[in-house]
């Protein structure tokens, strides 16, 4: 299956990741080549199959309802790029 | 003393016959000496390395040592360690130090490892040749101008160096198995569930699994024994006991059932490698198993269902790498949305990329149905092939992979030849099932290995049966360097 630059521009933006003009065709190129593999799904009669989320199919256990984390929050902000005061910096969202 | 196995580690340590810190040092010395040649390691950890290694010897000499106490690993660079660089072999994370062990870490740290360093992979475990890594290919012991596989190239490669006599790694569609069997190494990869994948950075959840690499299954049973475990930050994690996989090595397989899937020894397969492998089925009869014919008639829909799963659920794992919290950010960006476009453009691979693409194409808006959700349909039945396999047979066994080992740089041009490098290897991981991967032979001086695929949770047999074929053949101890 072919899929044109629009499609990869599109796809791009809803995964939030800048792709240059420069190498757009190539990546149009080789997603076709990987959809065309998964098309072979199609020719497969799954008509009342159950599709399977989880290998054993096991539910989620819960736990008591307890603080059991204990509060990081400066060793996980002094990762980031940018932050002051407790908050995680970016460039101004609203005028 | 690089040669030692971790059994033959663990008997000399508590023999006295040499120190941890003397085996740390060597191995160290060895690492920076060689390690130029394969690029196995990411980052080498000396002082904590050396630090372990004295509070072992102290452990050992009190006589308080706990199973591994004393033994020296590595961890794939996508485990998180607590105050050492983890970086997913990717630009994004390149400065990221996380402030918390993975769990493994904790399980085999609590057994009393020693971490050489971390061990270089495909950028965040996406790919079959380790050529995608942001730090450069690793190359294969066996012959440099090859691939060791991928991801867990870089742990395959230091064990098969002799650089570290084992290390973590995992696997999502055949990433501990295909590197191990590229590398005349020792791989497996448990039940979907059974370690737990807290503190691992994700690819694709409902299949990722760690499990280790070594030198023989002796060692796997050994590192798999520390590692296992239920662990209640992991919601997919199996309530199960903590287990010793080395109780059951010594059993008979006399009587035991070996399915053997027509779809593995079909075309694709090389006619060497399938010689190698009839042959270690040959040794498993010779030991009393019995072979069986069977059919898994859904294996050719194996790598179709992956590509459409693994992307979609990697397209929302890697959503968390913004630019904000942690990783790569851009320089000057404009707005909120620039950041966003540019620091994930800049930090991601164009594999990663292709792929985070790919997922989104599978999920979005009226596309779902015809990929998504007919691809967890196709999984199912690929499950049910299997349950009616092991209805009849114990373990199935074939080749790991079509062929031994490619040259560097044949196959990154073709994302799509390079997937299907994993077509034996992935059913398993759609299906949450514990594989493994043995050495069973040598074409043209480059390794072949022999996959084993077992029912949930049946690691101790798959061990045992690995072990006992290592009782009576020397593969496994054929030595690149």
């Amino acid at each position: 299956m072919a899929v044109d630059t629009q499609t990869v521009e599109k796809l791009a933006e809803l995964a939030r990741i800048a792709i240059s003009n420069a190498t757009i065709e190539e990546v149009s190129s080789r997603l076709g080549d990987i959809l065309q593999l998964v098309d072979q799904l199609q020719a497969i009669n799954t008509d009342g199959v159950i599709p399977m989320a989880h290998p054993l199919d096991e539910v989620q256990t819960l736990r008591a309802d307890a603080v059991t984390e204990t509060d990081q929050r400066n060793s996980f902000l002094s990762l980031a790029p940018q932050s002051d005061e407790g908050l995680y910096l970016v460039p101004k969202v609203i005028d | 003393m690089h040669q030692f196995t971790i059994a033959e580690i663990i008997r000399g340590l508590r023999g006295k016959e040499f120190s941890s810190t003397e085996l740390t040092q060597h191995l160290l010395k060895r690492i920076q000496q060689l390690d130029s040649n394969y690029n196995s390691f990411i980052t080498v950890t000396e002082e904590l390395a050396l630090n372990q290694a004295k509070a072992a010897d102290e452990r050992l000499a009190a006589g308080e040592a706990p199973a591994l106490c004393g033994v020296p690993i590595a961890h794939k660079d996508i485990v998180c360690t607590k105050g050492i660089r983890t970086s997913c072999a990717s630009k994004m994370l390149d400065n990221f130090i996380p402030p918390y062990n993975a769990t493994i870490v904790e399980n085999l740290n609590s057994a009393g490892t020693v971490t050489l360093g971390k061990t270089n992979m495909d950028e965040f475990a996406m790919g079959s040749s380790n050529e995608s890594s942001y730090y450069g290919a690793v190359k294969n012991p066996w012959d440099t101008n090859y691939v060791p596989g991928g991801s867990s190239g870089g742990s395959a490669a230091a064990v098969a160096a002799l650089l570290v006599p084992g290390a973590t790694a995992t696997d999502t569609g055949g990433s501990i198995r295909q590197p191990a069997a590229l590398t005349n190494t020792t791989g497996l990869k448990p039940t979907y569930g059974r370690v737990s994948r807290w503190g691992i950075v994700a690819y694709a959840s409902s299949l990722d699994q760690a499990g280790p690499i070594a030198r023989n299954a002796e060692d796997v049973a050994y590192l798999l024994s520390a590692m296992a475990s239920h662990d209640s930050k992991d919601s997919t994690s199996l309530d199960r006991p903590q287990a010793d996989y080395t109780a059951r090595l010594n059993d008979s397989v006399t009587g035991l059932k070996v399915g053997v899937p027509k779809e593995y020894f079909g075309e694709g397969l090389d006619g060497d490698t399938a010689v190698r492998v009839q042959d270690a089925l040959k040794e498993f009869e010779k030991l009393g198993a019995e072979l069986v014919d069977i059919s898994l008639p859904h294996t050719e829909l194996a790598i179709p269902a992956y590509y459409v799963i693994a992307p979609a659920e990697a397209s929302a794992n890697l959503s968390r790498f913004d630019g904000v919290r942690y990783g790569h950010r851009c320089e000057q960006p404009s707005d909120l949305r620039d950041l966003y476009m540019r620091s994930r453009g800049e930090g991601f691979g164009e594999e990663v990329q292709r792929r985070i693409l790919v997922g989104t194409y599978a999920l979005s808006a009226g596309y779902y149905d015809a990929y998504y959700n007919k691809a967890q349909q196709v999984r199912r039945l690929i499950k049910q092939d299997f349950m009616q396999a092991f209805e009849k047979v114990d373990v199935i066994m074939g080749p790991t992979t079509p062929s031994p080992a490619f040259q560097l740089g044949a196959k990154s041009a073709d994302p799509v030849a390079m997937y299907l490098e994993d077509i034996y290897t992935i059913a398993t991981n759609l299906a949450g099932l514990p594989g493994m991967s043995i050495p069973c032979g040598l074409v043209n001086n480059m390794p072949v290995g022999l996959q084993i695929t077992g029912n949930y949770l049946d690691e101790a047999r798959m061990l045992n049966i690995a072990h006992q074929y290592q009782q009576v053949t020397d593969w496994h101890k054929a030595s690149a360097v």
